[in-house]
């Protein structure tokens, strides 16, 4: 159509661009109510997403920004330090987070794939106790981390556990924060698994455990994986229930599992965050980019692997 | 595998029941039971936790000066045990937080659930998922270090005051559940069935009215439910607050350009394992907890019905 009006001159060629728009508006079905959204709505759906990717790229931007002149490998190699100001680093802390990740891991794997295939392939749902349980997954889900911090410190730090302020007692606090999810999703995967192949293996004999362990469950394995890594995407960015668990005190040696001080990475982000000093600042913020990069890693991981084993039966 | 063709053998005693009662498959039906019976366990930890310091407290503080005074001073030399405050910061933090998260996540939804095409929603998710999985530590900084001061060299105008800011830490944890909003009501859009639209075509609407005037209203209790997830979320989120609004003043404060505590911050701020257990501090903590708990829960009770209402309807 443009073709026809590009030899007119400047404000003649708008003039009759515009009257053949109109003309051709009045032909086309419903003009404005046609398919497409209109200019404004459109325009606030893209302002919404921009803002929220922005956000994500606000803050990897911030946290290089502040603290570029860090990344070294100080950062990892170096431990806390209140005097070493410009070399001191995360090591304590990073290692207290793999404890608790590896605790972590250890607690979820059998509860949540145990409670998930409980739930999917053996309750009964017409009994009252078999609902009571499902409905206190999806309560337990919404429960504030710090009450779980509650719960480590008065069950875990303090009698009937008494393990004391030490990295196991964060590692079970985390274990049970992220275990619905990971619930939750061990569920999604398992129904997403056709009944038939269950009961083709059924109708070859297998008993029920050899049809869920031997059908079912590989079937359903990489969904679950997915569920585990976003969990341990999250206990590695879970700070709140380890300031309740011990995790603030500023410990300058590795942690042993079950005595003595610890520290994890966003607690310790936190602690230097705290104080005055410049350098602890930037290093807190080195602290961030270097968390937010694994993350990136273990979520792109967790997202390549479901779209990867996405299968549609 | 002998036990299920058992009832195919000839013979007068045709049964169904195995000839091998599979100890085995018992034992491991047990554990699984046991897997799935551990998180009423861990609710029941959790109450039993919260409540169980309580009525020590509340013989050494007054259970009515706690629900009615405007003063939130433990550990202070006058302490005071009125939970307004810390319970203006939450609701100031919660309402900016939604005012934030809703009109964003909801035009979010609309957009990933009517509009985007399947690759750009393929692209879109896994981003929003980056932003729900992003630490709080590492939002509550950025607005601590970026967004606060950024926003009162925008606004000097406004009334700021001291280095913290309930308003900005609603806006940081208004960021943080857009994901959470948009993903559940995108999943009530989605649930509603093809042939809703598909009859709104048929009438002549447009594919923008049929979004708003017909998606929206056939999911909307899905939606609302995602709304009071959201908030429920907000009200629980901690490191963000505590970064961001700080410690204020123990009375109440409602300018959300200052600094408040709110409940989680209280929490946090007290509980770091140094404190001596059984000291009325330490027990105001567990109040503290049982309020948040229990608010949490009625938000959570209310979404989860709003979303079996959706389903019983279209599924």
């Amino acid at each position: 159509m443009s073709d026809s009006f590009s030899q007119l001159p400047g404000r003649a060629k708008f003039a009759a661009a515009g009257a053949g728009l109109a003309v051709q508006n009045q032909f086309k079905s419903q003009g404005s109510r046609g398919n497409g959204p209109s200019i404004v709505f459109s325009a606030l759906m893209l302002l919404a997403l921009t803002i929220a990717i922005t956000a994500i790229i606000a803050i990897l931007a911030w946290a290089f920004f502040e603290g570029r002149t860090r990344l070294d490998m100080d950062l990892i190699f170096n431990g806390p330090s209140t005097v070493n100001k410009a070399t001191a680093g995360y090591s304590v802390a990073i290692l207290g987070t793999l404890q608790i990740v590896g605790g972590v891991i250890a607690l979820i794997v059998p509860l949540g794939a145990g409670a998930a295939l409980y739930l999917e392939q053996f309750a009964d749902k017409s009994r009252w106790w078999n609902r009571l349980i499902e409905l206190n997954i999806q309560n337990l889900a919404g429960v504030p981390s710090i009450v779980f911090g509650i719960l480590g410190l008065a069950f875990f730090v303090r009698a009937p556990f008494n393990l004391g302020l030490v990295a196991a007692a964060g590692s079970a606090t985390i274990a049970l924060l992220v275990l619905p999810t990971v619930i939750l999703a061990s569920r999604e995967a398992i129904k997403a698994v056709p009944p038939s192949i269950l009961e083709g293996s059924l109708a070859l004999g297998a008993t029920r455990w050899q049809a869920v362990w031997r059908q079912v469950l590989p079937a359903a394995a990489p969904g679950m994986l997915t569920g585990v890594i976003l969990a341990v995407s999250r206990a590695i960015g879970e700070a709140a229930p380890l300031l309740l668990v011990g995790a603030l005190t500023f410990v300058t040696f590795a942690p042993n599992f079950f005595e003595g001080g610890y520290s994890a990475l966003p607690v310790l982000i936190y602690n230097y965050a705290g104080r005055p000093q410049e350098e602890f600042q930037i290093l807190a913020a080195a602290g961030v980019l270097l968390m937010l990069a694994v993350l990136i890693v273990f979520i792109s991981f967790a997202v390549w692997l479901r779209a990867r084993y996405e299968r549609s039966w | 595998m002998s036990s299920s063709v058992t009832s195919a053998r000839s013979g007068p005693a045709r049964t169904l029941r195995a000839d091998n009662p599979r100890y085995g498959e018992k034992a491991i039906f047990g554990f699984l039971f046991f897997t799935a019976a551990v998180s009423v366990l861990v609710t029941t930890s959790i109450v039993f936790a919260l409540f169980y310091p309580l009525p020590r407290l509340f013989s050494e503080i007054s259970i009515v000066e706690f629900f009615t005074a405007t003063e939130w001073s433990p550990g202070f030399l006058k302490p005071q045990y009125g939970v307004w405050p810390i319970v203006v910061g939450t609701v100031i933090v919660v309402i900016t937080a939604l005012i934030v998260a809703i009109p964003i996540g909801l035009l979010s939804a609309i957009y990933l659930s009517e509009f985007a095409a399947e690759p750009v929603r393929k692209i879109i998710k896994p981003v929003l998922e980056i932003l729900e999985g992003i630490p709080t530590v590492a939002t509550g900084l950025f607005a601590f270090f970026w967004l606060r001061p950024f926003l009162e060299y925008l606004t000097p105008w406004l009334p700021w005051g001291g280095l913290f800011s309930t308003g900005v830490a609603g806006v940081a944890v208004g960021l943080i559940i857009i994901p959470l909003i948009a993903s559940v009501a995108d999943d009530a859009m989605r649930s509603v069935p093809r042939s809703l639209r598909e009859g709104a075509y048929a009438l002549g609407a447009s594919k923008l009215r049929v979004s708003l005037k017909v998606v929206v209203p056939a999911a909307i209790s899905g939606i609302i439910a995602a709304f009071v997830l959201g908030g429920s979320r907000a009200v629980g989120e901690t490191m963000i607050v505590l970064l961001v609004a700080g410690a204020g003043s123990p009375g109440l404060n409602f300018n959300p350009f200052e600094g408040i505590q709110t409940m989680t911050a209280y929490i946090a701020s007290r509980a770091t394992g140094e404190i001596a257990v059984g000291s009325v501090v330490y027990d105001s903590i567990f109040a503290v907890g049982s309020l948040l708990f229990l608010i949490t829960l009625a938000m959570n009770m209310i979404a989860i019905r709003f979303v079996a209402r959706f389903r019983e309807v279209y599924e």
